[in-house]
């Protein structure tokens, strides 16, 4: 039990009519990596919400490193320790790297409320070593995100999670949009983090990338956790089937 | 850092070409429309645009012209930061004239004084009450209560109703010109007391809003409050899914641009010795057209107070040297409409060739 770092029980998210979420059961171990896959649509991202405090679940239950947690705000879940690297990244193109690093947790040299004055050298600092720490190269600290390439946003997104002590981080397809290069260059800061023992839930739909990374691998299909799958008892073929719902598991109602 | 170092893929920068900060773009415009004026000045009228041509003064410039340039664009100018600072987090407010023009009535009216001449004071509104020669302090908190009130009305109905603040903003427009007619049932009020002419009087207008300049770029510059404002405008969601309050945040900017419009109803009505139920007619387009010039982002995320500061100089510029060239008023409202438009073309054209490079 003491080594469950995040486990939700009937976790359930509709919007209006729509069942997006529909009672996900699951368990994520001390150091494990585990990888959601599914189609488009399936509740993968939905239940990403719902963990990352971006909404509120309707129903169930959400256990964050031993005790019930219930975030109501997205800096509730990353003060907890959950930090996640957001599909869209959550980059403002007109700021600079340690900007987008502290979006919304800057560091304050002098606290005047919201006129509080910004340590704007404690983060850049900061963010030097998070990019150090990353293994991730932007030559120029204070050009705007909006003059990156992909890869050097999405690393800068990744790196934000490294930035702050963390408990738990969640990628939501990291490498949708990259290039052959960049993939790789993500890849390895995940088993860098592997390496190091921080647990990660990985979103992607690339079967060649989840096999080489994950220890397990959840299939969520219509809302629902259709399969829980080792790694190493799997195969590329009955994860397909369970995506494309044409294998089911009739024990998974209860557990994942 | 090291200027050799690789990005992600490959990819090479070069770090040594620094940006060209947009500030400098408008600085050069203003340079080259200084000079435009110069040239015709000595084509058609003889004279120069700027510099002393009398030989009675010893001093280079004219510098009875520059003080009008400046002092004639400081009370616009003031508006100008607060909209500079919505338009960076991505609003926009309309209201910011009428709210001169209800705050000047109200705020005019708490600063009357008893007698004139020896005779009680015709338009002293709250003469029954008693309520005159009161000390300078309270006009001057009311009118700041009055774009307090309009600016969290603004910033409320924005932030939590979710409409458009084009529409708020429009609606508070059209509001606040009614209560600023309501108030004194059209008549103008005027007798202020002694020191409530004080605010305004001479080169005060541009001290204020030199300070207040200084102040808003240093807030918008080194404080949480001001990079929220860019973060905000830049990307919204992303600003909420990190943790800011996106809706807190954008309550504060529209209070403090309405606090700002009602610094510049106090210091016109101290000015003009008067207010009247017009007064700050169009401000609020003059004011947006200053930062749009002086290189804001209508699309939010980007510009600087600096930049509207020289918005605003060329404003001053070409009202005072179509004055000085003897045009019509009529040109200079044509040739305004032709610079804001162009104004806008220019920021659609930078961001364009922006993401063309990214």
């Amino acid at each position: 039990m003491s080594d469950i770092i995040l486990k939700t029980e009937g976790l359930t998210k509709h919007y209006g009519g729509v069942h997006a979420l529909e009672d996900a059961n699951f368990e994520l171990r001390m150091g494990e990596h585990v990888a959601i896959m599914g189609d488009n649509g399936a509740g993968k991202s939905t239940f990403v919400r719902q963990i990352t405090g971006v909404e509120i679940p309707t129903r169930g239950k959400i256990v964050f490193g031993g005790r019930e947690v219930s975030f109501t705000s997205p800096l509730d879940a990353r003060e907890a320790g959950i930090e996640a690297v957001f599909q869209n990244l959550a980059l403002a193109d007109d700021l600079d790297v340690p900007s987008n690093l502290f979006l919304g947790r800057e560091k304050i040299r002098f606290n005047l409320g919201p006129f509080s004055i910004l340590d704007r050298r404690a983060m850049r600092d900061a963010t030097r070593k998070a990019l150090e720490k990353t293994a991730v190269k932007i030559p120029n600290l204070s050009s705007t995100i909006r003059n990156m390439s992909g890869g050097q946003r999405q690393c800068v997104a990744i790196a934000r999670t490294a930035t702050f002590p963390s408990k738990l981080v969640i990628m939501d397809e990291p490498t949708a949009a990259l290039g052959v290069q960049e993939t790789a260059q993500v890849e390895n800061i995940i088993r860098n983090m592997k390496a190091a023992g921080e647990p990660l839930i990985l979103i992607s739909h690339n079967m060649r990338q989840v096999f080489d990374l994950a220890d397990r691998i959840v299939v969520f299909r219509r809302g629902r956790i259709a399969a829980n799958l080792r790694k190493s008892e799997t195969s590329g073929e009955e994860v397909v089937a369970y995506i494309t719902g044409a294998k089911t598991d009739a024990s998974m109602s209860d557990a994942a | 850092m090291a200027g050799s170092e690789h990005g992600v893929g490959g990819l090479k920068y070069d770090t040594s070409r620094k940006s060209w900060p947009p500030e400098l773009n408008v600085l050069l415009a203003l340079v080259l429309i200084v000079a435009a004026f110069e040239i015709l000045g000595r084509l058609i009228m003889g004279d120069s645009f700027l510099l002393n041509t009398r030989a009675d003064l010893d001093s280079l410039f004219n510098e009875q012209r520059l003080q009008i340039i400046i002092l004639q664009v400081s009370i616009v100018g003031i508006i100008a930061i607060g909209v500079t600072q919505v338009i960076i987090s991505g609003g926009i407010d309309l209201s910011s004239g009428s709210v001169v023009g209800a705050t000047a009535m109200i705020a005019m009216s708490f600063a009357q004084v008893a007698m004139v001449n020896g005779n009680p004071n015709p338009k002293a509104i709250f003469l029954e009450q008693g309520w005159v020669d009161l000390p300078v302090i309270v006009p001057v908190l009311v009118g700041l209560g009055c774009g307090l009130a309009a600016g969290l009305i603004n910033g409320l109905l924005i932030a939590y109703t979710r409409i458009p603040p084009f529409i708020a903003t429009l609606g508070m427009m059209v509001a606040a010109r009614g209560m600023s007619r309501w108030w004194s049932k059209g008549n103008p009020i005027s007798f202020p007391t002694e020191s409530y002419a004080e605010i305004g009087k001479g080169m005060m207008p541009v001290v204020i809003f030199v300070a207040l300049a200084i102040l808003f770029q240093l807030i918008l510059t080194y404080t949480k409050y001001g990079k929220h404002c860019y973060a905000i405008g830049s990307n919204e969601e992303a600003s909420r899914t990190t943790g800011i309050k996106v809706e807190h945040h954008k309550v504060l900017v529209y209070v403090i641009a309405g606090m700002l419009a009602s610094v510049a109803a106090i210091v016109l009505s101290s000015k003009n010795l008067t207010a009247q139920a017009g007064m700050g007619m169009m401000y609020e387009l003059d004011a947006i057209a200053m930062a749009v010039i002086g290189g804001v982002s209508l699309s939010g995320g980007r510009g600087s107070i600096i930049g509207t500061v020289l918005g605003a100089l060329i404003f001053g510029v070409i009202i005072s040297g179509f004055t000085f060239l003897q045009l019509d008023a009529y040109y200079q409202e044509m040739v305004k409409g032709v610079i804001i438009v162009g104004a806008v073309v220019l920021d659609q054209w930078r961001q364009r060739r922006r993401s063309l490079k990214g």
